[in-house]
């Protein structure tokens, strides 16, 4: 395994994180480490509690035991808004706000005061192929289109993770392949480490170099894609 | 034409609120027709709302005399009594008991306290405590409008709310223009109460002095006092509580405490 010669520091480490709703447990005790650069699959049957990983990551959940690490630190130290920057997620929906597409984008940005600027709102929206698209309104977009929007408006934080929670599942074939070429153009244009839930074989094969299988709110699988995802059919 | 035959005033008031009954049991019936499965509600509402009126205004012959501080704590039984009420409808917005007491007493309470210290409202009780109870009435209709109006927009809205704080956003800037929303819907009742005052409806206080032969005139005047009033306290009402309430509906850590429901 090359990896492990140019292993870099852990960047995100999970530890014993578990979440549970009115009692129910939707994961228990899940641990990896992940490097900065690294891209990563959530892989699992529907059900298995990836959602709840990613939103737990995001801290759009609370974890109920356990926590997470993010370059050493303890991400229940870092203020939410800050943490949410560096660990940006795209739902699998796109819930884009009402307005145009460069409102869209702005958002992130806008909401510390920054002002995006118009070269690099026309970067953003060239790296995921919508040029042109800035003054579009968003309820006048197709589904990969505004999916892309979701994905350029993420990026605009500058986040140091991308969690991608499906961001392909609510689209057809042919947008399913587009917004998977721009999340590849993305991730090879940038230094941005990456976890991506899919429970597409072929999809996590095309993005992803290693596999983190998860079961019934436990991850019962770790290692890289080909080896996983073997293992994985021949039971 | 009851009063040809009944000379008490209180056995004459006793009959008349009979008929009304039985017209309100007609309607029952009606609704028990249609299968409206608002029965029940109906008849405790009619029971209640006879018996609590009518020991009010027995309570009120013996107080009427009494001396002008004891309005005081019958205001805050209505207030606290309102906060109730309101959250009987509203169970999913964690504190909403202490947030709609906070902005019904804010509102109403300051709104009478300026009324009576101005001279608006009478300094006696026969006015302090009917206006008063407008006041308090009217503040917590529009409390519970507006926060059954935040809590569906935000359940409705949840996706939209949660990308906002994924982005980084803070969650009073999130919650916005639902917040908004809300408070539109709250007020909207109260702005076309004003807007049809006098051509559609003849609101009670004026009622009031009409048929106890006050100059119409003046009746009309203060009539607007008395409306003009309720809106000023829905308004601080539903501000003060949309302001408590976008902070509950987070966690500490700015997670949105509200469950998403599929619509
Ligand atoms: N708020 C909640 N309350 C109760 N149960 C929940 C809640 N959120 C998720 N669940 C349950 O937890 C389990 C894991 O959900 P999760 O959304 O994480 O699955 P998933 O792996 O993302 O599935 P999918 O591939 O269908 O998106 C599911 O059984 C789901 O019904
Ligand atoms: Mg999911």
């Amino acid at each position: 395994m090359e990896r492990d010669e140019i292993k870099s520091p852990v960047f995100l480490r999970a530890e014993g994180l578990g979440y549970q709703v009115d009692g129910q447990v939707l994961l228990s005790d899940i641990n990896f480490e992940i490097s900065a650069g690294e891209r990563i699959a959530i892989f699992g049957p529907s059900g298995a509690g990836k959602s709840t990983l990613i939103r737990l990551l995001n801290r759009l959940d609370e974890p109920v035991s356990g926590t997470a690490y993010l370059d050493g630190q303890d991400y229940r130290e870092i203020p939410s808004r800050v943490l949410r920057r560096r660990l940006g997620m795209v739902m699998q929906q796109p819930n884009l706000f009402p307005g145009s597409v460069a409102e869209n984008i702005r958002f992130g940005p806008t909401t510390q005061g920054e002002n995006l600027d118009d070269a690099r709102l026309k970067a953003l929206l060239s790296g995921v192929d919508l040029a042109g698209f800035a003054d579009r309104d968003v309820a006048k977009l197709s589904g990969g289109e505004a999916q892309r929007v979701n994905l350029a408006r993420t990026l605009a934080n500058k986040p140091e993770v991308l969690l991608l929670d499906e961001p392909t599942s609510s689209l057809d074939q042919a947008a399913r392949r587009d917004v998977e070429e721009t999340i590849l153009s993305v991730l090879d244009s940038g230094e941005v480490t990456c976890i991506l839930v899919s429970h597409d074989r072929a999809q996590v094969l095309r993005l992803a170099d290693r596999v983190l299988m998860l079961e019934g709110g436990k991850l019962i699988a770790d290692g890289p894609v080909e080896e996983v995802l073997d293992a994985q059919s021949m039971d | 034409m009851l009063s040809r035959w009944i000379d008490n005033q209180i056995l004459l008031g006793a009959a008349q609120a009979g008929v009304t009954m039985a017209a309100a049991l007609l309607v029952v019936a009606v609704t028990m027709r249609l299968k409206l499965g608002l029965k029940k509600d109906i008849l405790v509402g009619l029971g209640r709302g006879l018996v609590q009126i009518v020991a009010v205004g027995f309570l009120l012959t013996l107080i009427f005399s009494a001396d002008l501080w004891i309005s005081i704590p019958i205001i805050l039984v209505m207030i606290v009594t309102a906060g109730f009420i309101t959250v009987q409808r509203i169970k999913s917005i964690p504190n909403a008991l202490w947030i709609s007491l906070a902005g019904i007493s804010a509102g109403a309470g300051l709104v009478i306290l300026v009324m009576t210290i101005l001279g608006e409202i009478k300094q006696d009780l026969t006015s302090i405590i009917p206006i008063g109870s407008m006041m308090v009435y009217g503040a917590m209709n529009a409390n519970a409008l507006m926060l059954e109006r935040f809590h569906s927009e935000l359940a409705s809205h949840a996706g939209q709310v949660e990308a906002g704080l994924a982005l980084g956003a803070p969650p009073e800037q999130v919650v916005a223009p639902y917040a908004r929303r809300a408070v539109t819907a709250a007020m909207i009742p109260r702005i076309n109460g004003l807007q049809s005052l006098g051509i559609v409806w003849i609101p009670g206080a004026m009622s009031g002095m009409l048929l106890s032969g006050e100059n119409p005139a003046y009746a009309g005047f203060y009539q607007f006092v008395v409306s003009g009033s309720i809106f000023v306290t829905v308004g601080i009402t539903v501000l003060i509580s949309i302001v408590l309430v976008r902070k509950q509906v987070f966690s500490k850590a700015e997670q949105l405490l509200i469950r998403a429901e599929e619509n």
